[in-house]
């Protein structure tokens, strides 16, 4: 009974997202205010509907209702309940409710903290935002309907992808559709300004914190995922070029252009025309990996079921929704001025070069993502595109876009002159090549590998030297604000009165530097052993010797498991046990390696357990792999960084500002004085 | 008026075509190299009975060949459209139950002797019939797997639809749903039997 | 005059980043691509001598053979007409198993041995690297129509 309620509210939320959209848009256009105050009770309308549905299969999940069809092949009733409700979007179908249900939930909050938009352009947003919910919503009915009954009920589900039953990447997904939804505000917003022909720098502080804020969330999502298959997979990576991978970081890439040509926008009222052709491609690229995840057009570790029904949907979806925009883009933008002027050396051209840097990087992502599939429509073979170009080509694109980033922040807008300002950023950059070179020099040239292009020595120095010039610059930038402070207080209270999207800035950057460092650090001096060994053997990898003490059968909720036992010292003091396991998931029949890891701030070890030798004695000889990774933990914190820094950035007051005309608003006014 | 954004759309529209012709090229969709040619033969194992199966057996029948194991997830959710058509006694189905215990990923027969792996493979696929109905006029044994390979299996299930002469006219890679039943195979099988001569024969029939 | 030349050497200055990044894309494009060869087309020549490419197969049953080591293994890929053998020395994935599919990355040595680097195994039990499946069926095809010319049996 349960979910035939979810069912109804799920098909009931497609005509009235279609009536909500179609209405808010012709209110707009013929401003007709009646219409026009459809838009927000219509947003909150669906989110409720949605949220309703996906209540529903959440309960089924809960329950162990096999006679759902999707329950009983994602779910099973010896799986832990944490992982039954987060199991509800471990299939397609219930992803996509995810997906629907976040898109929803985000229209939802614009039209709660959207009090100082003008109504039309408000009902514009809305519409538009309803509109492609509608698409989506008529895609899961049509496809992916997750309420379908399976009768006779099965006595017991299918089990979870065991590759799921993770923390990490149980998490991994909503954050990840978080942020790829999220970019649909900034898409709706550009629509909007579009159809309405307002371009300007008011739209622009509009879509600024969501646009932040989506960006945030795609990034936590997108090092969830790394962080999941550096624990999970037990190759002791944590970036594999993967298509599915790509396919999350394309519209991060673009998005990241995004933020910051809406600065400019905001602040000069340039790149109008490109922001809104930015804030588009964010949002098409984000269905672009829907596509690409879901259609199977591309082969990857993580690709669903394919279905080409499926696959032509998404496709036609993806059509309508970029080549829409994109014909009301080609419509509009020549009437679009150009804005406020720059000289060839300002804060805009920079940050123009960081634009076109970001787009290109993205390019090369998406050309080797969809070469193979380029080169198979031709009749060419089947070919694959590994890690290899991706990092021949992307890291030097990278180098400059980090050498600007230091840099920017020196620059004054509109105009400046080179020789007034290269002191202080000359100096700092100095500074950072000595010491790195000087640390590099410390610690020994770095193993160089073939078929990584990224161990080079000199590219070890080289973007260590480029991670500490960011840190500096932006610690340069943190200190002078506090020096140059005054008032009441003193310096450290005009520090924290710092706006917080200047604290969002730095502290993002300063991630940039940490995840840099981290990078090449981990590329120039990880060292790994793949070994034999036999209960009692002790293998020494950088200063720390492993004693393995042997493997024997442990018992988990829904597996059985080899569990080694490996006993790490450093010189003779005991550091502690590692457990990598080898676990066999009983429902689903599939065997999963568990990696055990000791992290620290310095460096992880990292143990996984191979194959027994003999598989008719697995208490005898293993392969054993065996890693110790400086700094990788830095990667994940630099990220960690970036979103804080994004989130603060979103936080910024200036966006909290009402106008007048909101005092009709439906919440009370914000505490926060304008 | 010449536009000079109009570039973007005709990229686009390049772009969005690249990724339809991806979708048309699906593995499953490369025909099978076998249609029109003479099935593969082979002698195996059947679950009952002591002499091995062979094709040549079924010849003068139209009859079908389904390829399965009980690990096979897909192969849970056609069973039921293979029940049903056996009832209907439109044509015989020879069950091939291929590598029922080494194909199982949770298995690790290499400490296995091959009768221990023989009786498990008869003991699982026994109960999968008798749980689920038994649709097949024999039921044989791809222990090892080398008939599906001759057979160019590259995912159970899959079906194949064999003439009287013996020859391959058709092949469904994937679980069977009553549409295909009824668009695919059923007017296939009726245009075979058309030869009157050889037409008396059902499922039913056959195996009583 | 100033602004003419700031935008003549932004012009030159973006078509020779242009360039730069397009001759890198063609040059990674060209050497980092790894073709799909079957263990047919490898013993009849057609995989390159020099460089990388991947062969894709069922793992013979059988044929797996692991050296002292522990680590350094070697086994046969087949598509059921040819066979070739391929060495690793490494940690085989969790799902590599004899007669299952498997993927290797490598090259070919002089012997006709193909010294991998990576092996990737299938990764769901009803589900085959597409390019495993197109080979096994393409050897079939070839296999199949040798067959055919000869009278039946």
């Amino acid at each position: 009974m349960i979910p035939e309620l979810g069912h109804f509210a799920l098909i009931l939320a497609v005509p009235v997202s279609l009536f909500a959209g179609v209405l808010a848009l012709l209110g707009a256009h013929g401003n007709d205010p009646r219409w026009i105050a459809l838009a927000r009770p219509g947003a909150r309308l669906i989110a409720f509907l949605l949220t309703l549905a996906y209540a529903a299969l959440t309960y089924a999940f809960a329950v162990n209702d096999f006679s759902v069809r999707y329950v009983a092949e994602h779910s099973n009733s010896l799986l832990p309940l944490p992982y039954r409700i987060a199991a509800v979007w471990g299939g397609h179908e219930g992803s996509l409710l995810l997906w629907a249900l976040m898109l929803a939930w985000w229209a939802c909050a614009v039209s709660f903290f959207s009090g100082r938009l003008a109504p039309a352009m408000r009902a514009r947003v809305l519409g538009t935002l309803a509109l492609v919910a509608f698409g989506f919503l008529l895609f899961i009915l049509c496809t992916s309907n997750p309420f379908l009954r399976l009768l006779p009920a099965a006595p017991e589900g299918r089990d979870l992808n065991p590759l799921l039953q993770d923390p990490g990447l149980i998490i991994h997904p909503p954050l990840l559709y978080m942020g790829y939804v999220g970019f649909s505000i900034a898409y709706a917003f550009a629509v909007a300004a579009l159809l309405a022909g307002r371009l300007d720098a008011a739209w622009a502080r509009w879509s600024r914190p969501w646009t932040t804020m989506a960006w945030v969330f795609l990034t936590l999502g997108i090092v969830m995922g790394s962080w999941w298959a550096y624990c999970e997979l037990g190759w002791g990576g944590w970036w594999f070029w993967d298509p599915v991978e790509n396919a999350s970081f394309m519209p991060w890439l673009v998005g990241t252009a995004l933020i910051h040509s809406l600065a400019v926008t905001e602040k000069r009222g340039s790149f109008r025309n490109w922001t809104v052709l930015l804030a588009i491609s964010t949002f098409s690229l984000s269905l672009l990996g829907t596509f690409l995840v879901r259609s199977g057009v591309l082969t990857s570790v993580h690709a669903f079921a394919a279905d080409p029904a499926r696959g032509i949907f998404i496709l036609v979806f993806l059509a309508i929704v970029a080549g829409a925009s994109l014909l009301l883009f080609v419509w509009r933008a020549p009437r679009v001025g150009l804005g406020g002027r720059f000289a060839l050396f300002s804060r805009e051209s920079l940050l123009l070069a960081n634009n076109v840097l970001l787009v290109v990087a993205a390019s090369t992502v998406l050309l080797g993502t969809l070469y193979p599939l380029l080169i198979d429509a031709l009749g060419q073979g089947k070919i694959s595109v590994g890690p290899p170009y991706f990092n021949t080509v992307f890291v030097p694109i990278m180098l400059p876009l980090l050498f600007l980033i230091g840099l920017g922040p020196f620059v004054r807008w509109k105009r400046d002159d080179w020789r007034e300002i290269i002191r202080v950023p000359g100096g700092l950059l100095l500074l950072a090549i000595f010491i790195a070179t000087l640390l590099v020099g410390l610690k020994g040239s770095p193993a160089i590998r073939i078929d990584r292009v990224l161990l080079l020595p000199f590219l070890v120095v080289f973007s260590l030297t480029l991670a500490l010039w960011i840190a500096f610059a932006a610690f340069f930038h943190l200190f002078r604000q506090a020096k140059a402070g005054r008032g009441a207080g003193g310096r450290v209270a005009a520090f924290i009165r710092q706006p917080l999207h200047f604290w969002g800035m730095h502290l993002a950057h300063l991630g940039v530097a940490v995840f840099v460092a981290g990078v090449a650090i981990v590329g120039g001096y990880a060292e790994e052993k793949d070994v034999k060994m036999a209960p009692g053997d002790t293998v020494t990898l950088a200063g720390h010797s492993f004693r393995f003490l042997g493997v024997r059968e442990v018992e988990g909720p829904n597996y059985t498991a080899l569990r080694g036992d490996m006993e790490v010292r450093q010189g003779a003091r005991l550091l502690r046990h590692l457990y990598p396991e080898k676990r066999f998931y009983r429902s689903s029949a599939m065997p999963m390696t568990e990696a055990a890891i000791d992290a620290g701030f310095w460096r992880d070890l990292y143990v996984s357990l191979g194959e027994p030798i003999d598989r008719a004695n697995p208490a005898g000889e293993w392969a054993v792999r065996v890693y110790e990774k400086p700094l990788i933990g830095w990667i994940w914190a630099g990220c960690l960084l970036m979103a804080a820094g994004g989130f603060l950035a979103a936080l910024d007051r200036r966006y909290r500002k009402r106008l007048p005309a909101a005092a009709s608003a439906p919440l009370p006014p914000s505490s926060d004085p304008a | 008026m010449k536009n000079k954004f109009a570039w973007l759309l005709a990229a686009f529209v390049a772009f969005i075509a690249l990724l339809g012709v991806g979708l048309t090229l699906k593995p499953q969709e490369i025909p099978s190299p076998l249609i029109d040619r003479p099935a593969p033969d082979f002698r195996l194992a059947r679950l009952e009975g002591q002499e091995a199966f062979s094709p040549a057996e079924m010849r003068g029948k139209v009859w079908l060949l389904n390829v399965w194991a009980s690990w096979c997830d897909p192969c849970r959710q056609e069973h039921p459209v293979l029940v049903a058509l056996g009832e209907t006694g439109k044509a015989p189905i020879v069950g091939l139950n291929y590598k029922e215990v080494r194909g199982d990923a949770g298995i690790d027969i290499s400490r296995m002797a091959a009768e221990v792996e023989d009786a498990l493979v008869r003991e699982r696929v026994s109960r999968w019939l008798a749980e689920r109905g038994d649709p097949y006029l024999v039921s044989v044994l791809d222990i090892d797997g080398r008939v599906g390979i001759d057979y160019g299996v590259y995912g159970v299930p899959e079906t194949y639809l064999i003439d009287k002469a013996g020859i391959i006219r058709f092949k469904y890679i994937g679980p069977i749903t009553p549409e295909i039943v009824k668009e695919e195979f059923l007017p296939r099988i009726q245009e075979l039997q058309g030869d009157p001569a050889a037409g008396n024969v059902s499922g039913k029939e056959a195996k009583s | 005059m100033k602004a003419r030349h700031e935008r003549i050497a932004l012009i030159v200055g973006g078509i020779l980043a242009l360039g730069l990044i397009t001759g890198l894309v063609l040059y990674a494009l060209q050497d980092n691509i790894s073709l799909f060869y079957s263990p047919t087309e490898v013993k009849s020549g057609k995989a390159p001598r020099d460089r990388a490419f991947r062969i894709g197969g069922l793992v013979e049953a059988g044929s797996l053979v692991r050296q002292p080591d522990g680590v350094s293994v070697h086994f046969v890929v087949t598509d059921t007409v040819e066979r070739v053998t391929v060495q690793y020395k490494g940690i085989l994935p969790d799902l590599f198993r004899e007669g299952k599919g498997a993927v290797a990355q490598g090259k070919l040595t002089g012997e006709d041995v193909f010294v991998a680097h990576e092996v990737l195994a299938k990764h769901d039990e009803n589900y085959m690297p597409p390019e495993v499946a197109q080979s096994l069926e393409k050897a079939h095809r070839e296999g199949v129509g040798k067959a055919a010319g000869t009278p039946a049996p």
